[in-house]
């Protein structure tokens, strides 16, 4: 396993829920919780749950935008989830992060050839104006855009056009590995197959580059993905490859989650059989004991409500969380 | 204007870059009313500059009549003790135009970088600093700025000092509102997540998106500093006799305002011309500045 | 039996930088009980066709020029947007369900008085009758222990559970017809089929008939047995779900189609997407608007006006070339 780029152990991020002057700690969020994967070179891992399963969460402690409550981060063999912030600082460019706005993620009052520029000049990767100039344009072109488009301000572009600018952003400094937040979620439908499209182009235009890629549309993360991450209350219940995600399932919850989707396809569809679950996901601020998810389960029995499953290993880099899964 | 912002601008492909630059100038200079302020303004600092050559008497010198009404050779008259009063309005503009500009600019430099370190870094930074800014907020102004000018002693440069002590709450409190909002912005993350400093972040990224808010609050509190050196004056620390401020010239006129309306009328008007004028300039610059109003301005 | 017909309906918008023909000429229709699915992507005026029908349109800037729209015999255009036929209609006769459940429901009235409101106001009910009739619904709905929550108020419930108390709600006077714009669109995927599910067994049982706005192809496919395909502003094709998913005619309907992720698809299938940006509405010119983004054009989608919808093998498709010859 010598072309793991990143290596999560243990990852847990516990938010405290603080009340009062003294900031009295009354209760505590797991957001994310013992959750542990790797991502090799080169690879898409797909990180998809419904809202509240911290999938944004992890994404985020992995830049280490949060300072995890436990676990470990080894990103290209180095432990970084307690470095200092300086020393975060120059690793944070090799992995940064596309965000689900396109609005929001730009700072609307620089143009577009800085926001792109910024940090190329920062990190000081080129040596004169000149050659600033040439390597933003040349990013506008690997995502896109029309460079003599760089005067123009976020809120002059589409939704598409903006989104393409947060991706040329982000590889501006030649990361290893970005970090996908719902980078299609906010857009049109046909829109979105033109950023999917651009997402696999540059992965394979940079040999190596990996992407982690969250989204709650498990069609387009099994798309795009190599292997998939289903996450369900901070937990991460099932891990495997994209292709088994869809046609062997074997967490419940996956299941359901499958069932769920639709297909727009109206032979398919006719002979689908749906899953629907009991009632909503629970609070992540009192999660259920044991497995999270069996009081919504089909197939729980009094033991899960005890047992917390771990992640276990059932053939070929199948992962899932389930005492009923040998 | 908001729902206009809101609406997706109709895009040509190809239209004709202009320059950041060149749009501030036009955006700026464009509009009939910010540039009857930058005249106004302009003209405020030419008198302020050449005032001993335009003003017809000097402002100490004491006339045979006093309080006599506007007339050819007084224009505006002269006051209680027979100074010729336009020309102690020509006068006035000096420190007028100081306490007016300086004072904002301690007040917005200093209530900008602690509401911005208050808002950025949180916790208890965010607790100390703004608990002072509590503190100081719970002194009536005009008292806070009486206080500190009667421990430096009046004067000029220490009424500036005082009022700029006493407004720097008001900065504050809006500019570490503005930096909790913009720091939750996906940019700032964005920026985080590329290795950029909390220095850059705050310098490039914050700032320049709280820029309008703080400028209509500079603006606004032109016209209040100016009236507030008049109240200092009168309680008497502020600029004394015989020099001259508009301010302390309005509260000085303002017993005789039927017999001799000229008195305090005339610096009013000076005041709330300059008021009005440095609003639209305000005004004007916030728009010219702002790239979201880019192609509808 | 048709339930309600739309013809020609147009509305447009008239702001500051020009006419927007949100609604250009639309027209469909619903029979009773079934269940019909509009299609297309933000902006495309799926939304503002079914405000129009309810006169909900803000005006100015927005203005219905024309059309009808018959619902019961009655084209309700001729009714003014305020007067007491409109209002006993909304809500009474036609419902809506809207995307977003936390600004459409009132958070300083409680569930119970909202759902009241509708009942003395549609069927002048009296207050005891009123309550039985909220617990039925709520529980109808799938909201547990309704008897103890009818008084509780919006913000007490989750996204999912508000977008069923506003189901109830919709579903309060016996509506003849329920216009779901967007409804799961907010919710999580598993939430968004119990809803959609609830939904289809309702109008079953109480043989309503069903409109879903939608920008997602799937939620269609599983749901509806008739589909209309928007885009900007005009129907561009329209036929059964069986034949519009099995062989989609016009190109915007075979885009969309090629271009969303299936959960079932082969591996390394690579989308095809819609080329360009979807159109800006303010003073299009006159023909197709989808053609800059079009791959199958010919000469005469330049040269002429935007097509008429005419039928093509089962389907109506407002479209000059036959794609079935230029692709498949």
């Amino acid at each position: 396993m010598d072309n793991t780029l990143l290596e999560v152990k243990n990852l847990k991020m516990y938010f405290p829920v603080t009340r009062g002057l003294l900031r009295r700690k009354i209760a505590e969020v797991k957001a994310v919780d013992n959750v542990s994967f790797h991502v090799k070179t080169g690879e898409t891992l797909g990180l998809v749950g419904e809202t509240g399963c911290g999938k944004t969460t992890t994404g985020r402690c992995i830049l280490r935008l949060y300072r995890p409550t436990a676990g470990q981060i080894i990103f290209e063999g180095r432990e970084i989830s307690h470095l200092k912030d300086r020393q975060i600082r120059l690793i944070r460019r090799k992995m940064p992060l596309i965000f689900q706005d396109p609005y929001g993620s730009l700072d609307p009052r620089q143009s577009a050839g800085s926001i792109v520029g910024e940090p190329i000049q920062f990190h000081k990767l080129v040596l004169n104006k000149n050659d600033l100039k040439e390597r933003v344009a040349s990013l506008f072109r690997m995502v896109g855009l029309d460079p003599n488009m760089v005067n123009r301000v976020p809120h002059e572009f589409s939704g598409g056009q903006r989104q393409r600018i947060g991706i040329a952003r982000a590889l501006a400094c030649e990361p290893s590995m970005i970090v996908c937040d719902e980078p299609i979620s906010a857009l049109d439908v046909s829109i979105q197959s033109q950023i999917i499209n651009l997402l696999e182009d540059l992965q394979k235009q940079f040999k190596g580059l990996s992407y982690i890629f969250i989204a709650h549309d498990l069609s387009v993360v099994r798309h795009i993905s190599d292997r998939v991450a289903v996450m369900y209350l901070g937990r991460i219940v099932e891990l495997t490859e994209s292709k088994k995600l869809y046609d062997n399932p074997l967490h419940p919850y996956t299941q359901a989650l499958i069932s769920a989707v639709p297909i727009p396809d109206r032979r398919v569809e006719k002979q689908r059989q749906q899953i629907i679950l009991k009632g909503e996901v629970p609070s992540p601020l009192s999660p259920p004991s044991g497995c999270h998810f069996h009081p919504r389960c089909p197939i729980a029995s009094p033991e899960c409500s005890e047992i917390i499953p771990a992640l276990n290993d059932v053939g070929d880099g199948h992962e899932v969380a389930c005492i009923k899964v040998q | 204007m908001l729902k206009r912002r809101k609406r997706e601008l109709k895009f040509v492909e190809g239209r004709p870059q202009e320059s950041e630059w060149k749009r501030f100038i036009r955006v700026f200079f464009g509009r009939r009313i910010v540039l009857f302020g930058l005249i106004v303004v302009a003209l405020y600092i030419i008198v302020a500059i050449f005032a001993p050559w335009i003003a017809p008497y000097d402002y100490k010198t004491i006339s045979s009549t006093i309080l006599s009404q506007p007339s050819a050779e007084h224009w505006l008259g002269t006051d209680t003790v027979g100074r010729d009063v336009l020309s102690r309005l020509i006068f006035g503009v000096r420190p007028t135009l100081i306490v007016g500009s300086v004072t904002i600019l301690i007040a917005a430099v200093a209530g900008t970088i602690l509401g911005l370190l208050a808002g950025y870094f949180g916790g208890w930074i965010q607790t100390i600093i703004m608990r002072f800014i509590d503190a100081l907020m719970g002194f009536p102004m005009i008292l806070l700025a009486l206080l500190i000018a009667s421990l430096l002693g009046g004067g000029l440069k220490n009424i500036v000092i005082a009022l700029g002590i006493a407004l720097i709450a008001g900065f504050a409190r809006v500019m570490c509102a503005q930096t909790l909002t913009i720091k939750e912005n996906d940019y700032i993350i964005a920026g985080r997540s590329l290795g950029l400093t909390n220095f850059r972040l705050m310098w490039k990224h914050i700032i320049p998106n709280a820029f309008p808010p703080m400028i209509i609050l500079a603006t606004m509190n032109i016209g209040m500093v100016i009236l507030m050196e008049a109240g200092l004056s009168f309680l008497g620390v502020g600029i004394q006799q015989p020099d001259a401020a508009w301010g302390s010239m309005v509260s000085a006129g303002y017993n005789r305002l039927t017999s001799n309306p000229a008195l305090s009328v005339a610096p009013g008007i000076a005041i709330m011309l300059i008021v009005f004028s440095l609003n639209m300039v305000g005004d004007g610059l916030r728009d010219a500045l702002d790239p979201r109003l880019r192609g509808t301005l | 039996m048709t339930l309600l017909t739309v013809e020609n309906l147009k509305t447009y918008f008239h702001t500051d930088f020009g006419l927007v023909k949100a609604v250009d000429g639309v027209s469909y229709e619903i029979n009773e009980g079934e269940i019909v699915g509009i299609v297309g992507e933000s902006g495309c005026g799926k939304s503002v066709t079914q405000l129009s029908t309810l006169q909900l349109i803000t005006s100015p800037p927005g203005m219905i020029e024309d059309g009808k729209v018959i619902f019961d015999g009655r084209n309700l255009l001729d009714y003014p947007a305020n007067g007491p036929e409109m209002r006993s209609i909304r809500g009474g006769k036609i419902a809506m369900i809207f995307q977003e459940p936390m600004t459409s429901l009132n958070p300083t009235l409680s569930v119970f008085q909202q759902i009241s409101e509708m009942l003395s106001l549609h069927l002048q009910m009296d207050k005891e009758t009123q309550r039985k009739r909220a617990i039925e619904l709520l529980t109808q709905v799938g909201i547990p222990d309704a008897k103890r929550r009818i008084d509780d108020y919006p913000h007490q419930f989750s996204g999912g559970m508000r977008q069923r108390v506003m189901i109830a709600m919709a579903l309060s006077c016996n509506p003849k017809l329920l216009i779901a714009d967007e409804p799961t669109t907010a919710v999580d995927v598993t939430t968004q089929a119990q809803l959609l599910l609830l939904m289809q067994n309702l109008v079953r049982q109480y043989h309503t008939s069903l409109i879903i706005v939608t920008h997602n192809l799937g939620v269609v496919a599983r749901y509806a047995q008739r589909i209309y395909v928007m885009y900007a502003g005009r129907i561009v094709e329209s036929g059964s779900c069986d034949d519009i998913f099995n062989q989609p005619k016009h190109p915007y309907t075979i885009g969309l189609l090629k271009c969303v992720p299936r959960l079932d698809e082969e591996e390394d299938r690579r989308l095809v997407p819609i080329e360009g940006l979807p159109p800006n509405l303010i003073n299009m010119p006159p023909t197709c608007a989808f053609l800059p983004r079009c791959p199958y054009k010919i000469d005469r989608c330049r040269e002429e006006p935007w097509p008429a919808l005419k039928p093509v093998g089962n389907q109506q498709v407002a479209c000059y070339v036959d794609t079935k010859l230029t692709v498949q």
